[in-house]
């Protein structure tokens, strides 16, 4: 149950409630200790609130600091990152900073999208998402290998984006019939999995019942696949 | 600098910043592709910074990337790539913020409050998933798709002029009074924008429509660090008009 805060409340974020990309910063800020007032925005019936905060892309989340609002889910954790000091999630030396947005970026545009595609396809379509998806899975099992987290011994920014691996993920292959995360071929995958979910600030942040995530993602399915059919560029990746 | 300031204890010249000192005394070189405004981006930050680089040209056109270019970034084989050291930083935006932090003693390319720096990566965002892919779209369709294409592009311009005048606050760039992130993140385009909009006969980069983002423009340009890296558009048109019959006329080489 989210605490009951005033509409002084310098933090705020406007999620949904089965977002990834919410649930990422929703870890960030607890990870960090900051209290926030949490607003839910049902995105099938937008409310104007939504347009006031992010008129561009009407999307979730939003986070909003002394009434200034912030979208993009990376882009929220750099700011969070950045302005509250303790508990660094991203790190000191610039080199390996920039391998944790670079791999970031992977998490979202390559095994995120692919994971994807595979729940909202069907046929050769989802054949081929699904070896996609599989093919970006084997670079992150290499980027893991002796690692509890991506970040070393400590959960960091690129273990929050790629968060959606250890509880997500496991939802959209049930829903969508297939297997990607094998946890016989990506052992060390399957064991950060394990680290990321017991880690006390996943574990204690609010995720929804799979029962319902099942639920919400079998009928968004049912809905995607014909328009995701129709867009000819999917289907020649 | 009043002489107050100027001063600097001996110990504090040796102060915690050895690490990245040293670092930034390392040999650089750049992987790339002159059409590319990817490419682009990186060396206009290395030049703010007046790095010394060694730059590679890759032969993309004739698909020869070299071994170099597929060893340091396996994952997309793209440019450009940015060795330092011998490591590898791929993608131009991460390179333009790498740039910035190793190399902290020279002029500053994204904004330091956390705030203005969100905003920064946010529009850096739009311009290159967004707004950059309707102006190719409309160069590289035909007919209505291609209006449309551009029509989306005009008012993505729009929302970019807004954008300049919140970000420079009345003065030349977005970064104030010295080009930074935006400026570089959408002034790597111009080149192209220019070569399109003399193929498309449009007007993108408008004097009536978008008076501040076309003064931008030109100072942008003429810009010490962007001069000599920013092609002419007729180098650029020709390579275009090339570009096109390769891709009409073969396979295009994934």
């Amino acid at each position: 149950m989210e605490k009951k805060r005033d509409e002084s409340s310098s933090v705020k974020l406007v999620g949904f409630w089965v977002s990834p990309f919410v649930h990422r910063v929703r870890w960030a800020l607890k990870f960090k200790g900051i209290e926030y007032e949490y607003i839910e925005e049902d995105i099938f019936n937008k409310t104007p609130l939504l347009s006031e905060l992010n008129p561009l892309y009407q999307k979730v989340p939003v986070l909003v600091h002394d009434g200034k609002p912030l979208s993009d889910s990376s882009i929220i954790l750099e700011y969070v990152d950045q302005k509250w000091k303790p508990n660094p999630l991203l790190p000191d030396d610039p080199y390996e900073r920039a391998q944790a947005h670079l791999w970031a970026r992977f998490a979202d545009e390559k095994v995120l999208e692919s994971a994807w595609l595979a729940l909202c396809s069907e046929g050769k379509t989802q054949e081929r998402a699904v070896k996609q998806a599989i093919e970006n899975l084997e670079k992150v099992e290499e980027k893991l290998k002796g690692k509890r987290f991506f970040g070393g011994d400590k959960i960091g920014h690129v273990d929050l984006m790629m968060g959606f691996v250890s509880y997500m993920l496991p939802v959209w292959e049930e829903v969508a019939g297939v297997k990607i995360l094998d946890p016989l071929k990506f052992p060390a995958v399957a064991a950060w999995t394990n680290n990321f979910l017991n880690h006390e600030a996943i574990k204690a942040e609010y995720l929804p019942s799979r029962a319902e995530t099942v639920a919400y993602f079998q009928w968004r399915r049912k809905e995607l696949i014909p328009v995701y059919a129709s867009y000819s560029r999917w289907s020649n990746k | 600098m009043d002489a107050a300031k100027s001063f600097q204890s001996p110990e504090s010249l040796f102060v915690v910043h050895s690490e990245s000192a040293r670092m930034a005394t390392e040999t650089v070189k750049v992987l790339g592709c002159w059409p590319s405004p990817y490419v682009i981006r990186a060396r206009i930050a290395l030049n703010i910074k007046s790095v010394e680089y060694e730059y590679q040209e890759e032969d993309l056109l004739g698909g020869n990337k070299s071994d170099l270019l597929l060893k340091s970034n396996p994952v997309y084989k793209k440019v450009p790539v940015l060795l330092h050291a011998d490591r590898p930083i791929c993608e131009s935006l991460v390179i333009v913020q790498y740039v910035d932090e190793v190399w902290a003693s020279g002029p500053a390319i994204l904004p330091s409050d956390p705030y203005d720096r969100a905003i920064a990566r946010f529009w850096a965002i739009y311009m290159d998933d967004k707004w950059y892919p309707r102006v190719k779209e409309g160069f590289f369709s035909e007919g209505e798709a291609s209006k449309i294409a551009f029509e989306e592009a005009d008012k993505g311009l729009l929302l970019l002029e807004e954008a300049f005048t919140k970000c420079s606050k009345g003065q030349k760039f977005f970064g104030g009074e010295r080009i930074g992130y935006l400026d570089i993140a959408l002034g790597s385009h111009l080149a192209w924008i220019r070569v399109i909009e003399k193929a498309s006969n449009v007007s993108l980069i408008d004097e009536a429509k978008t008076p501040n983002l076309y003064k931008w423009a030109h100072d942008f340009s003429a810009d010490v660090a962007v001069k000599d890296v920013l092609p002419s558009t007729d180098k650029l048109y020709e390579f275009a008009k090339l570009l096109i019959s390769v891709m009409k006329g073969s396979t295009p080489e994934k």
